[in-house]
């Protein structure tokens, strides 16, 4: 049913006919708005059975996700940002546990400084924790992916982190295709869990493990993220099949038939991307857009095929390795490995910096002409940085770096806008 | 999971031993002292035995452990555990912290555990056990119990914040402290539990305050008296009957529950293994660890001291004390007669308090007008 509707509202909707028997809710911008209405739900009894916990932090929330998993109940909860990291322990070990928990993400910044806009860092902060990683581009995107999150994740026992991006997607209300109750329960049969704690079949689950099996147990991890590998494209075909529209999947090009740049990217900017690249074409610049929907299981194979034929690979990503440089770029350079196809990072829009199309035009351009360097910050304001570094330069007690650029960029420059 | 109540009760009854992966094999219940009045009493008429006299025993932590002789932990663990599973008549699933308890019971591929066991961290195992007993409830099996466990430091620093939060909630769990007074798992160092005065390797015996500082500590059966629970309860290995009963009295009720077990540590207080029971009659009967019980944040009971000792005659038996006590031995040290007072004062602020003495009960309140501590710890931020 088509509905007009905010993102985390029709996230909260399409989760709540995935029928979670234990949700876990503790208050983080920009999530709040899909686990206070996933609560409303239980609440008034329109979610049933459901065990809704107001718990008293992150951590406890993942925690409590892996004891409601481990018992055999379908569990979900949400989180963002500093969130994620606070629970980061309980989020290996939930990966690591084999727990088909289902979490969104509303990707935001990292502090400090203290941020509370999208970014993708809080993501890429739990890249190697063993939970598959998908990215939503639109609303439609989100909804869609957590129905089959909770497929795959019950299918390879791996938890699954539906990621879409805070405010740009949360807080955004469009037109989005629900489904009904009943095509969620025939694509989505209920949970049977491979261990359980079970009074009849007494199992220990958790127990230490040293040097003589470690690196096997981890390697069957990598190997469920193989079956993960495997199983996406089959669920999303599955998808488009029951819900007569495609979601999921590795990859979406766009527009890549003779592309001599494309650009890969993450999450909603592809929309800003694929505008931009709409315009360049008019003009004649051969440029086309690669989206990356599973960013864990890393789908390399079906990149290398999608970039082949591109002479240049431009990466747009919302995080960076401070001190090193792009990690998606980083990931992709890898699948492209012996293709002499060189790759460019652009990082853009951390701490929810806007993305303009403008600006992506200019880049994507500079990329044509073969000008673009390996490590580009879209927009990034040389005048404060230079300012700092020569306050910096010239005495030792500075003061606090972040607090001085922003007294810059508000009183002393022109505003970014 | 089945119905099959009786079944599993059979089942555990007879002590099936699991592996990881692997189905229950039995082993059979054996007492190796026979004749005597250990494994729980077996002299006495049968009203009066304890659980781990009865062959129904469900032996949830089975032997070939790797724990220390003379551990603490292990005897509580095994005791308080079916003593649970007998008022759970079979259904129940625990869930444990990182520590000794953890490690030595699951050295991988094997596992000591005959019941259903889950591991997952150090500091969340009070979530973990809500989210069990959540997802038991969802399922509309209530009749299958929760129990969480950890040492002192999954209890009262790592694991505080989120058994504050099981306890605000009232979830429906069990929660056993195994207080050994210390991070013994990593070598004995110094947590919230630690008394004063005690040495551990980040509080040496050196300096002018030799061991644990004064005035530091958390009395955690207080803290979890603050939430207004139903149940807490305090408790020693020395009087395992009394451990069983009051394992029995919190299963009979439904929310969170917390029971505080004093379990003595052998290689982390320097004490010799066959002096662990004497210890843990010891602590009590010195005054340091009042034993009682509390429902709803009031003190409902406190066992009685039968016959009071001085501190000393319990310190003296542990070496991470050895620095109080002066050497006969020539040049040898004046110890510190003075710290060892502080710690006499305590015990008797906390004999005075709980009334822990037949004759101080009608005593008024503390001299200090404190509110009243209720432990060691408590007494030792006042004193």
């Amino acid at each position: 049913m088509l509905r007009q509707i905010e993102g985390s509202r029709a996230v909260a909707e399409v989760v709540s006919m995935c029928r979670p028997e234990v949700v876990c809710a503790y208050p983080i911008s920009p999530q709040t708005h899909i686990i206070e209405a996933v609560g409303r739900k239980v609440k008034s009894g329109e979610l049933a059975p459901c065990e809704f916990i107001n718990v008293e932090s992150e951590f406890a929330a993942m925690s409590v996700s892996i004891g409601a998993s481990a018992a055999g109940a379908r569990a979900y909860t949400a989180t963002a940002s500093q969130g994620l990291l606070f629970m980061i322990e309980a989020v290996f070990n939930a990966a690591g546990l084999g727990l088909p928990i289902v979490m969104t993400l509303a990707n935001r910044a990292i502090g400090a400084p203290i941020n509370i806009w999208n970014d993708h860092s809080d993501a890429m902060a739990v890249r190697d924790s063993g939970w598959v990683q998908l990215f939503a581009e639109t609303n439609q995107d989100a909804a869609d992916l957590h129905i089959q999150a909770f497929r795959l994740a019950e299918e390879v026992s791996l938890p699954v982190m539906v990621c879409m991006d805070g405010y740009v997607l949360t807080h955004a209300v469009e037109r989005v295709d629900l489904p009904g109750q009943q095509e969620v329960d025939s694509f989505l049969p209920p949970y049977v869990p491979r261990q359980v704690l079970d009074p009849s079949e007494p199992v220990s689950i958790g127990a230490m493990v040293g040097p003589e099996a470690f690196e096997e147990v981890r390697y069957l991890a990598h190997v469920r993220q193989l079956q993960a590998l495997e199983l996406i494209p089959e669920v999303a075909g599955e998808f488009a099949e029951h819900f007569g529209r495609p979601a999921g999947g590795f990859v979406r090009p766009y527009r890549t038939e003779g592309a001599e740049t494309i650009v890969v990217a993450m999450g909603s900017v592809l929309g800003t991307i694929k505008d931009t690249v709409d315009a360049l074409r008019e003009k004649g610049t051969a440029v086309g857009v690669l989206g990356i929907t599973s960013f864990r299981p890393f789908p390399g194979a079906a990149l290398r095929d999608g970039l082949a034929g591109a002479k240049r690979v431009v990466v747009v990503e919302k995080a960076f390795s401070i001190g090193f440089g792009g990690v998606l770029s980083t990931d992709v350079a890898m699948a492209l490995t012996g293709l002499s196809i060189p790759v460019s990072t652009v990082v853009a829009g951390l701490g929810g910096r806007p993305i303009m199309g403008k600006s992506l035009a200019a880049v994507f351009v500079d990329a044509d002409h073969g000008r673009l360097g390996e490590l580009t910050f879209l927009d990034l304001r040389k005048d404060l940085i230079d300012k700092e570094l020569a306050r910096m330069a010239d005495r030792r007690r500075s003061g606090p770096t972040a607090e001085n650029v922003l007294r810059d960029a508000q009183s002393v420059l022109p505003s970014l806008t | 999971m089945t119905d099959d109540a009786p079944a599993i009760a059979r089942a555990v009854g007879t002590g099936a031993r699991t592996t990881p992966g692997d189905s229950p094999v039995g082993q059979p219940v054996k007492f190796y002292q026979v004749g005597s009045f250990a494994a729980g009493n077996r002299l006495l008429d049968e009203a009066h035995r304890s659980v781990q006299s009865t062959l129904g025993r469900t032996n949830s932590l089975t032997s070939g452990h790797r724990a220390c002789q003379g551990c603490g932990e292990a005897l509580g663990a095994r005791y308080a555990l079916d003593a649970a599973m007998r008022a759970a008549q079979g259904r129940m699933a625990v869930v444990n912290a990182t520590g000794c308890l953890e490690v030595f019971s699951t050295p991988y591929p094997e596992t000591s555990w005959q019941i259903p066991w889950l591991h997952s961290l150090f500091g969340n195992a009070p979530a973990v056990a809500t989210g069990v007993a959540a997802a038991y409830r969802a399922k509309g099996r209530d009749d299958v119990r929760v129990v969480g466990q950890a040492g002192d430091g999954g209890t009262v620093d790592i694991g505080f914040g989120c058994l504050s939060g099981m306890f605000e909630r009232n979830d429906d769990v069990l929660f056993i402290c195994y207080d050994n007074e210390a991070y013994m798992n990593t070598g004995v160092q110094r947590s919230g539990a630690t008394p004063p005065g005690a040495r551990t390797a980040t509080t040496e015996a050196i300096g002018r305050e030799p061991g644990n500082p004064f005035g530091q500590g958390k009395d955690m059966p207080r803290l979890a008296m603050a939430h207004q629970i139903p149940y807490v309860a305090t408790a020693t290995v020395a009087e395992l009957h009394d451990l069983e009963a009051k394992v029995e009295k919190a299963m009979s009720l439904r929310g969170a529950r917390y029971i505080h077990l004093f379990v003595p540590c052998p290689l982390g207080w320097g004490s010799a293994p066959h002096d662990t029971i004497r210890l843990a009659r010891l602590v009590k009967e010195c005054g340091l660890f009042p034993v009682f019980e509390a429902e709803h944040g009031e003190v409902t009971s406190v066992s009685k001291i039968r016959r009071q000792v001085p501190v000393e005659d319990y310190l003296r038996l542990q070496t991470r004390y050895r620095h109080l006590f002066g050497s006969s031995e020539p040049g040898g040290s004046e110890g510190r007669p003075d710290i060892v007072e502080r710690i006499q004062r305590i015990a008797d602020a906390n004999i005075r308090r709980l009334g822990l003495l037949d004759e101080t009960l009608d005593e008024g309140p503390p001299p200090d007008g404190s509110g009243g501590g209720l432990s060691d710890r408590a007494a030792a931020g006042v004193l």
